[in-house]
C-alpha cells in the first residue's frame, strides 16, 4: 500500500482477535506437551541464575537462543504468517535475537548473572516469573479458553519479557546489543493487541519500558 | 388482417431487454433476489449487495473457519448475491475464497473482483496469476488496482489483458477517504469499468465529486467499509432506531446504513465483509426491500450528523 503513514494501526489490523486466539490454540494442541517442555526451560533458566557464574550465564543463553530460534520458525514461520503479511519479517528478527544471544551470551558470556541493583533483580526475577507463569494465565483470566494459553519458549510475547527479565538480572555489565529485538517486539506486540482492542494491550509494552527505565537507571548509577 | 402475433422466447426476450433498457436503472428485487444496477460499460446487471473479504476471510489454515467461511459464501450465493472482493493484502482471504468455491462446486452465478497490489509494475502479472490460482478459476471478471499503487505501470496491463479476453472489466480502489484527487484524475483519462471508493452515511465526500464523475464517465461503483468497520454501528446503536426506518424496510441499523449506501443511484454495489451467516443474509436483505428516496436520504443523513 502506498502512503502507509496514512493509514492508522487499526486500519492496517488484518486479522479479527477471534482468528489471532485461535491460532494459539490450534498450534498448542499441535504441539503438546512441547509446552511442559517449555517451562522446563524456563525454570532451567531460574536455576541458573541462581547459580551463578560464567557457565550458568552461557548456558542461559543458550536457552534463550533456542527459544528464539523456535519462536521464529514454529510461530511466526509457520502459523502468524498464514494471517499476517509481516510475520516473515517477525521471524526474521527473532533470528537475530537468536544470532546475537550466541555472540553476546554464549560466546562472549554477557549474560552471567552478575551483582546489579537489587531492584533490577527483584524486577528481573518478577518479569521472568511474569513471563513463566503469569503470562499463561492472562487468556483465561481474560475469558478466553486455557487451550488459547501463550507459554513461555513458543509465543512471543513471554519469549520477549522472559528475556527482558533475563537481562535485567544480568544487569552488572548490561549486554545493550541484546535489548532493542525483545523492546520492539512487545510494542509491536502491544500495537497488535491495542487494534484488536484487547484489554491486556499496554502489558508487554510497559513492562519492556519498564525494563529498560530500571537498566538504564542501574547503568547510570553504576557509571557516577 | 395479418398473422396473429406469435410469442416465441427470442421475441419475448427482446421486449424484456427494450423495456430494460427503457426503465430506471434500479430493477427491482425480484422474489428470488436482491436488486440489481448495470454494469455502465456493459449492461452487465450486478446484485446491489456483494461480499469482502477484508479481515473476515483471513482465518489462516484453520479448517473449521474456513469450512464457516464457506457456509458464508454457499448462503451468499444461496440468497442471490454474485460480487465476491478480495486482494493479496488481505493474507489468507483469497485462499479461503478459493477453498469456499472448490467446496461450493464453483458457482456460476460468481463475479470474481480481485486486486493488483505491488509497487513493482513489472511483478503485476505474475502476483494476478498467484491470485488466480488462489481462487482458483480461469480468470477473473474485475481486477482492481488496489489503493492506487503503482497504477500507471499496472493499468495498461489489465487493458492489454482485457483486450485478450483474460479478464472482463478494471478499476482501481482507494479506501478510508484517501488520494480521491488523484483517482479524480485517473477517472476522468482512463477508460475504466469500475472505481472503488470508501462511502458511508458519515464518510460523504464523494456524493461531490467522485460519485457525479462516475456517472458522467460510465463507470461503476462499488462502495467499500459502508459500516466504517463496524464503527458507524457501534454509534448508532447507542440509541434506537428510528420508527420511521420502518418505512424503508429497515429492521435493524446495518441494514439504515446499508440502505443508505446503495441507495444512491450511481452506486453499482456495496460490499460489507462478515464471517456469520445472519449478517450476510441480512445485508442482502438489504436490498430485496424498498429503498430510501431522495427525502428520505437526506433524513437519514441528517440523522447521522447529530451522533
Amino acid at each position: 500500500m502506498a502512503e502507509w503513514w496514512l493509514y492508522g494501526p487499526r486500519d492496517l489490523l488484518l486479522f479479527a482477535p477471534r482468528t489471532y486466539y485461535r491460532l494459539f490454540e490450534l498450534y498448542n494442541l499441535e504441539l503438546w506437551p512441547l509446552q511442559l517442555l517449555a517451562l522446563a526451560l524456563g525454570t532451567t533458566v531460574l536455576v541458573l541464575w541462581r547459580r551463578g557464574g560464567a557457565r550458568a550465564g552461557r548456558a542461559i543463553a543458550a536457552i534463550l537462543l533456542l527459544c528464539w530460534l523456535w519462536v521464529a520458525w514454529g510461530f511466526h514461520w509457520q502459523r502468524y504468517a498464514s494471517i499476517n503479511l509481516a510475520a516473515g519479517y517477525f521471524a526474521l528478527a527473532f533470528v537475530a535475537q537468536a544470532l546475537l544471544l550466541l555472540w553476546l551470551g554464549v560466546l562472549r558470556g554477557r549474560l552471567a548473572p552478575a551483582p546489579a541493583t537489587r531492584l533490577q533483580q527483584r524486577a528481573g526475577l518478577i518479569l521472568v516469573l511474569f513471563a513463566l507463569l503469569g503470562f499463561p494465565l492472562l487468556g483465561p483470566l481474560l475469558g478466553r479458553s486455557w487451550t488459547q494459553a501463550e507459554v513461555f519458549g513458543m509465543a512471543p510475547d513471554p519469549t520477549a519479557l522472559a528475556t527482558l527479565g533475563v537481562l535485567l538480572l544480568a544487569g552488572g555489565r548490561p549486554a545493550w546489543g541484546l535489548w532493542p529485538l525483545p523492546v520492539a517486539w512487545c510494542l509491536v506486540s502491544g500495537t497488535t493487541l491495542w487494534a484488536m482492542e484487547a484489554p491486556d494491550f499496554a502489558l508487554a509494552p510497559l513492562a519492556a519500558l519498564l525494563a529498560v527505565g530500571l537498566a538504564a537507571g542501574g547503568a547510570a548509577r553504576r557509571s557516577r | 388482417m395479418g398473422p396473429p402475433l406469435q410469442i416465441t422466447r427470442r421475441r419475448l426476450l427482446g421486449a424484456l431487454a427494450a423495456l430494460a433498457l427503457l426503465g430506471p436503472r434500479l430493477a427491482p428485487a425480484r422474489e428470488d433476489g436482491p436488486a440489481t444496477r448495470p454494469i455502465p460499460s456493459s449492461g452487465e446487471r450486478l446484485p446491489l449487495v456483494g461480499l469482502g473479504s477484508w479481515i473476515t476471510f483471513n482465518v489462516g489454515d484453520d479448517r473449521a473457519a474456513r469450512d464457516a467461511c464457506a457456509e458464508v459464501m454457499a448462503n451468499f450465493f444461496r440468497a442471490g448475491g454474485q460480487l465476491i472482493d478480495s486482494s493479496p493484502m488481505y493474507g489468507s482471504a483469497q485462499e479461503v475464497i478459493g477453498y469456499g468455491l472448490a467446496k461450493l462446486g464453483h458457482p456460476a452465478r460468481l463475479f470474481s473482483a480481485d486486486k493488483v497490489w505491488i509497487a513493482d509494475g513489472a511483478a503485476g502479472r505474475r502476483q494476478m496469476e498467484t491470485s488466480r490460482q488462489r481462487w482458483g478459476i480461469p480468470r477473473f471478471d474485475l481486477l482492481q488496482v488496489h489503493n492506487l499503487l503503482a497504477w500507471p505501470a499496472h493499468l495498461p496491463t489489465l487493458f492489454a489483458m482485457k483486450a485478450a479476453g483474460q479478464l472482463r472489466y478494471v478499476g482501481i480502489t482507494t479506501s478510508h477517504g484517501h488520494r480521491h484527487d488523484e483517482m479524480a484524475r485517473i477517472m476522468a483519462s482512463q477508460p475504466l469499468d469500475f472505481v472503488q471508493l470508501t462511502y458511508n452515511l458519515v464518510d460523504r465526500e464523494v456524493e461531490q465529486r467522485l460519485l457525479p464523475l462516475a456517472r458522467e464517465r460510465g463507470i461503476a461503483v462499488i462502495v467499500n467499509r459502508p459500516f466504517q468497520r463496524g464503527a458507524l454501528l457501534s454509534k448508532l446503536g447507542r440509541q434506537p432506531l428510528p420508527a420511521w426506518a420502518g418505512e424503508i424496510d429497515c429492521t435493524s441499523w446495518a441494514q439504515f446504513a446499508l440502505k443508505f449506501v446503495i441507495s444512491h443511484p450511481d452506486v453499482t454495489c456495496a460490499i460489507s465483509a462478515t464471517s456469520r451467516v445472519d449478517h450476510v443474509l441480512e445485508n442482502l436483505g438489504t436490498a430485496t426491500g424498498a429503498l430510501p428516496d431522495q427525502a428520505m436520504r437526506s433524513r437519514m443523513a441528517a440523522l447521522a450528523a447529530r451522533l
